[in-house]
């Protein structure tokens, strides 16, 4: 029940609660039958179920299976699919890691969406107003302006928590509504709208800040680009910093037991501005991935729901940054192959989210799966949130 | 999970001890930082407002069927924003000097509303804006922001964290609408209830005997019924547009209560569900701290292994409070289809449980605090409608974000630290 930091020279004990530690398991070898047979008999159990409610709204069994067939086809079935799923999976690991990184040091993040939105916004503003820079300077310079643009928006609400204590849900759900009203205006402002627009649109960014195309040289049709390497690297970031330096172990020590760390001599106010900064340029750069590598330009609502979705991946992943990178890319293929179900199958795309859904409480309870499939689980449910933190 | 570690906090100078003397250094700060708040409104009024205001506001306060025909207000713009000018400044002067202790949360509520009233004054100069029909539309949109909340009450108060409130109210706004089409309105309101309690089941059992996380719950909640809801709607619902098509439910007038100038069409002339919402309220804050329900309730919430220790059934007093904060969120997802255009659209709730969440920690985990939160957002929803009709110099998007912005402030400058029940989030096991 303690964590320990990277020299071994510091230890701290979480205030109680009940089941296994979550830090614990992440240091010792993980039993393969938690590790691999419960997630795929998760997803297998959800796929099934879906398939129930499929044939529930009038679709045959052997449509059903088209549908799944599909599904499949649009998500791994091509170098195409693999494409779609890798350029949908970029964004959640970027979010994924902002909501985990914040649950590990004991704050709920559901600012994503307005992190992820003043990102966007200052990465496209960057990516227009500059022109003539080579694209080594250029691409940089807009990558890193995506970060501040979230990671101020991240700030506003760890500044706040730590010196006036206002509860990080609040400031983070209002500064959500707060950006997307700011997203509005500024598109229909001189500086952001396209000439000759009446409707709020961007400016188109320059060549030289887009992100490079992976696999257009196969076809120009494959989307996926190097967000995707960005937001990897950031994944191994983040573990780096959790798991290999001080300042991850007093994040962890806070999210772990606040007093306790406190009374280790560390900062919890500096922990929770650090948290929230580095959390909203995460963000940041998921929606800057997005319109640098995808969108070109900005419109209203381009966040579509990318930073609720990272909560989702983050829960999935265990707040761990490896698994929010498997959880990103299992529901960037759930997504892809949804839209190709969609288009092919004829099967509503709002079905993946029912399955995502149930993914999630199937790996969240192992004892569900246990008792359905009378596999032994050596774990009990998981407790990753720390309910309204400290 | 409570804040030891943290300074004192706020109530210790809320009391006040005796005059500034009594007060510590971060007292003080605070005391600074909102009388310069309110001598910053003082002057954007000035600033913003006076220059380019002339003439007359009108405001009605009569709707055409009001028993007592009420004349319209109207306020010279000029001399009403000086007046408030001069009112906030004066404020916010006394309050940076020597703090209004006890009463400083009251002043700052005074000058935002002040604030709001120079705004609304200004923008109505030379036009007439009905302030009757934002109020009823206040009352009315605040109602499924108060049950929401209500909802994340019921849940909390026991223990569980109720992410799932925005699934809930979806749900209950589909299932209302279906119901509603086929048999009525009052069989689809109670299928809309129902519905709020299955998924508060799911809530529950999980949470309760599988002691999964409660967020990881409440997010799956709110996952699953959109991406159902969403599914149904485009698979079935297009298909068949005579179950998407439920009867509304009508204003009903109270006799008496209704015929008092503006308050009566305010409050008393709304839809069942409106009506329900008070109800809800007022029994909920009675049955959690007067009955022994409610105390049992609370208990589990703060410290379960005390309330267990003492013959308490934990698992039953959550099962019991948690389902019955889905009933309450369902009930107030009719609302969305039944209380106002009886048909479904995929997401029509559009964050109104977030909302929600946020009043319920705004009012501090209390009924009646959520449901006054719930009344400043359901203002500000329909500020920013009314707003959008008139013409106004500056941006509309400033105006709508302004109460998103006010709450930020007042949470962080006044309420500070609401405590959640201590034990909130924390499966429990028996030992």
């Amino acid at each position: 029940m303690s964590i320990t930091s990277p020299d071994g020279q510091t230890t701290i004990e979480p205030d109680g609660g009940p089941g296994p530690s979550f830090f614990r398991k992440l240091t010792t070898a993980t039993d393969w039958r938690t590790g691999l047979v419960i997630p795929a008999l998760a997803v297998f159990t959800a796929l099934v179920i879906g398939g129930i409610i499929i044939m529930l709204t009038g679709y045959s069994l052997s449509e059903t299976l088209a549908a799944y067939r599909a599904l499949l086809e649009g998500s791994v079935g091509s170098l195409r699919a693999i494409s779609q799923t890798l350029t949908e999976a970029t964004p959640l690991i970027f979010t994924g890691l902002a909501v985990a990184l914040a649950f590990r040091a004991g704050l709920f993040n559901i600012g994503g969406e307005g992190q992820l939105l003043m990102g966007g916004m200052l990465a496209v503003l960057a990516g227009f107003t500059f022109t003539g820079l080579p694209l080594v300077i250029h691409l940089p310079l807009a990558i890193v302006c995506g970060a501040i643009g979230g990671a101020i928006w991240g700030f506003i609400p760890g500044f706040l928590k730590a010196r006036t204590g206002a509860h990080e849900v609040i400031v983070t759900i209002m500064l959500n509504y707060v950006a997307y009203r700011l997203v509005d205006y500024l598109l229909k402002s001189a500086l952001f709208q396209r000439e000759g627009r009446n409707d709020p649109i961007s400016k188109t960014i320059e060549e030289s800040a887009k992100l490079p195309k992976l696999l257009a040289w196969v076809d120009p049709a494959m989307r996926v680009h190097l967000g995707l390497f960005l937001a990897i690297g950031a994944a191994i970031f983040i573990w780096w910093l959790l798991f290999r330096t001080n300042t991850g172990f007093e994040f962890r020590a806070v999210g772990a037991n606040p007093s306790a760390a406190r009374y280790a001599g560390m900062s919890v106010t500096k922990v929770y501005i650090l948290v929230m900064t580095i959390a909203g340029a995460l963000a940041g750069l998921a929606g800057t991935g997005q319109v640098l590598g995808l969108l070109d330009r900005a419109s209203p609502g381009f966040s579509a729901g990318l930073g609720f979705d990272g909560i989702a991946v983050a829960l999935l992943g265990r707040s761990n940054p490896a698994g929010v990178v498997a959880a990103a890319v299992l529901f960037g293929g759930l997504n892809a192959g949804g839209q190709y179900m969609q288009a092919n199958a004829n099967v509503g795309i709002d079905l993946i989210s029912v399955i995502q859904a149930l993914i999630i409480i199937f790996v969240a309870a192992p004892a569900l799966i246990s008792a359905i499939y009378r596999v032994k689980s050596t774990t009990g449910s998981t407790q990753i949130s720390k309910g309204w933190g400290a | 999970m409570s804040a030891t570690f943290e300074k004192p906090p706020v109530e210790s100078y809320e009391r006040g001890e005796k005059r500034t003397k009594g007060l510590n250094r971060s007292q003080i700060r605070r005391a600074r930082i909102s009388g310069i708040v309110m001598l910053l409104l003082a002057a954007a009024v000035a600033v913003l407002f006076v220059p380019n205001a002339e003439g007359v506001a009108t405001f009605g306060i009569s709707t055409v069927d009001d028993a007592i025909q009420l004349d319209a207000l109207v306020v010279p713009v000029q001399a009403t924003l000086w007046a408030i000018v001069l009112i906030l400044g004066f404020m916010g002067a006394s309050q940076f000097v020597k703090g209004f202790q006890r009463r400083a949360t009251l002043i700052l509520g005074i000058s935002f509303g002040l604030f709001t009233i120079a705004m609304m004054v200004w923008a109505t100069a030379g036009a007439e804006f009905s302030l009757i029909s934002m109020l009823v539309a206040t009352v009315s949109r605040c109602t499924p922001i108060a049950l929401g909340a209500l909802s994340g009450v019921l849940c909390e108060r026991s223990g569980v964290v109720n992410i799932g409130i925005e699934g809930m109210l979806l749900g209950g706004a589909f299932s209302g609408v279906v119901i509603g089409s086929l048999v009525g309105g009052w069989v689809g309101l109670l299928a809309a209830t129902l519905t709020g309690g299955i998924l508060a089941l799911l809530l529950a059992v999980l949470s309760v005997n599988f002691r999964v996380d409660q967020i990881i719950i409440g997010v799956v909640i709110n996952i699953l019924v959109l991406g159902l809801t969403s599914f149904l709607t485009a698979q079935v619902l297009v298909k068949n547009p005579e179950w998407n098509d439920a009867p509304i439910f009508p204003s009903i007038q109270i006799p008496l209560l209704s015929d008092i100038p503006v308050i009566g069409p305010m409050f008393f002339n709304q839809t069942i569900i409106v009506y329900g919402m008070y109800v809800l309220v007022a029994s909920v804050t009675y049955l959690l701290f007067r009955t022994r329900w409610g105390l049992r309730t609370r208990s589990v919430g703060e410290n379960p292994r005390a309330a267990d220790s003492l013959g308490v059934s934990v698992a039953k007093v959550r099962y019991w409070a948690v389902v019955s904060g889905g009933l309450v969120g369902g009930f107030a997802g009719a609302w969305f289809t039944l209380g106002t255009v009886g048909r479904f659209d995929e997401g029509m709730t559009a964050g109104t449980g977030f909302i929600g969440l946020a009043a319920m920690i705004f009012g501090a985990w209390n009924p009646v605090g959520a449901l006054g939160a719930a009344l400043i957002f359901g203002f500000a929803e329909s500020l920013e409608q009314k707003f959008a009709l008139l013409d106004i110099p500056i941006p509309t998007e400033f105006l709508a974000m302004a109460p998103y912005l006010v709450t930020i402030v007042v949470v962080a400058g006044l309420v500070g630290r609401a405590r959640p029940p201590a034990a909130d989030g924390q499966p429990y096991t028996k030992e």
